[in-house]
């Protein structure tokens, strides 16, 4: 027991370390609300684009949507920040994860605003238009309205697995919260860094859990 | 001057390699009733659905107060916010309460205040009877009263054409009666309208003309008495014997 504590709990290397990780936490919610808002606002609007039915536009969508969700995240990562300088655009590491996030992000947020748009009844388009509304007018009086009240629980749950996602920032050094972690767990040779790193985690996460729960409960009735 | 409201020209619609009107010719007059009757896929929905184009025509031209709605390029959403439309299925937007689903298109299309909208949104929902309801959402209200909604709803747009499609058939029984009154009193108000229906009662009571159509094609096109006391063609006289 006594062992178990001084590896996983050990209190005068939380001390040391507990500032390292305050800065990784810094930079993970930074990362976490840009990238996420980035990648709501892409999907929204690349499902929008693909309910004007355009046959050209809609190929060129479901070509994204496909190829950044086949993709390994932590490929895209790299690819990113380290491919990319080879074709003229040299992101510095923040900018590489939150341009990494809102791609990947943003291909989920498509497919799930494209499935709650779709949820609406057509005869709801088709009455907002036959009183003049144009397709803008009825997308955001008639359609997103009601279809928001439908995604609310997955797109709850996909935030989630984007803000989970911001660790495999670590892999282009970015010092965020589980890179800190990591560097710290090398240097005081304990895990306890990388233990106190999941119970934050877990704190900021689990809130949202519950929430995408309720949600779904909620709204199911 | 063309004194016709509504000229339908030669209109085709296919629906793949269905053909499923197949040249449909019919003028009608201001404050002219129609009502189209005819058994199910004769294209009576297809043939309203094509008059504010919700569905494009294959080929042929329709007219709408002397322009041409079918050409290229025609206002669309200028040209619907002037055709009132009435669905089966009411089509009433549920997130928003009666008051707020009449007065949306005001604010948005006619630019209207909030204020003065709602104030002619509320002058509608009395016209059918339901200003007690004007706060309601419309899960809150029974099927006949949605659909008095949809009609205040149509009518807030001060349409210069009512089209209405099997307005009744999602209802039931006991609440047909309300919404056909809110119709016949359109009717006598003057309002030109054109009503895919089955209720024989309220074709040859509100009705100026009644069209038969049959796969595609305008069987008969005469006043409601002469429909339904001398049809002339054969298979009006067994789509009648059939339903009434």
């Amino acid at each position: 027991m006594e062992s178990l504590i001084y590896n996983f709990f050990n209190l005068e290397v939380i001390l040391k370390v507990r500032y390292l990780l305050w800065l990784g936490l810094q930079v993970t919610l930074k990362l976490s609300f840009l990238s996420l808002f980035l990648a709501i606002l892409l999907g929204l609007v690349l499902a929008v684009l693909r309910h004007l039915r355009l046959p050209l536009l809609n190929a060129l969508i479901i070509v994204y949507v496909d190829l950044f969700r086949a993709l390994p995240t932590i490929v895209l990562f790299m690819l990113v920040y380290f491919a990319w300088p080879y074709i003229g655009i040299a992101l510095p590491r923040y900018w590489a994860a939150v341009v990494s996030l809102t791609i990947n992000g943003g291909a989920y947020f498509e497919e799930i605003f494209r499935a709650g748009i779709e949820s609406i009844d057509k005869g709801q388009t088709e009455a907002a238009r036959t009183l003049g509304l144009n397709f803008l007018q009825t997308m955001l009086s008639v359609i997103l309205p009601q279809a928001l009240r439908v995604v609310l629980a997955p797109a709850t749950s996909n935030s989630l697995e984007l803000i989970k996602t911001t660790v495999l920032a670590s892999v282009i050094a970015l010092p965020e919260l589980m890179k800190q972690a990591e560097q710290a767990h090398g240097s005081m040779a304990s895990p306890t860094p990388l233990v106190m790193a999941a119970i934050i985690f877990l704190v900021m996460l689990w809130p949202l859990v519950w929430l995408a729960g309720y949600l779904e409960r909620k709204l199911a009735q | 001057m063309n004194n016709a409201l509504v000229e339908i020209d030669n209109l085709h619609k296919y629906f793949g390699r269905n053909e499923v009107l197949k040249g449909i010719n019919l003028k009608m007059r201001r404050q002219e009733v129609v009502c189209l009757l005819g058994p199910s896929g004769a294209g009576k929905s297809t043939l309203l659905r094509c008059i504010n184009r919700l569905e494009e025509p294959t080929s042929g031209r329709i007219f709408i107060d002397g322009e041409e709605i079918t050409r290229h390029g025609v206002n669309l959403n200028l040209m619907r916010s002037e055709i009132g439309m009435v669905f089966q299925h009411f089509n009433l937007f549920p997130h928003l309460t009666a008051l707020e689903n009449c007065s949306l298109a005001l604010i948005k299309v006619r630019r209207m205040s909030r204020e003065k909208a709602e104030e002619r949104a509320m002058t509608m929902l009395k016209q059918v009877g339901l200003e007690a309801k004007a706060k309601s959402k419309p899960r809150q209200l029974s099927g006949g009263q949605q659909q008095r909604v949809a009609i205040a709803r149509a009518l807030s747009m001060d349409p210069k054409l009512m089209l209405f499609d099997e307005p009744t058939s999602a209802l039931d029984p006991e609440l047909i009666g309300e919404v056909l009154e809110a119709m016949i009193k359109l009717a006598e108000a003057g309002m030109t309208m054109i009503v895919v229906t089955h209720e024989m009662g309220f074709a040859r009571k509100a009705a100026t003309r009644v069209c038969v159509l049959d796969n595609g094609l305008i069987l008969e096109d005469n006043t409601p008495d002469k429909v339904f006391d001398s049809p002339e063609h054969p298979r009006t006289r067994e789509f009648l014997s059939k339903i009434l």
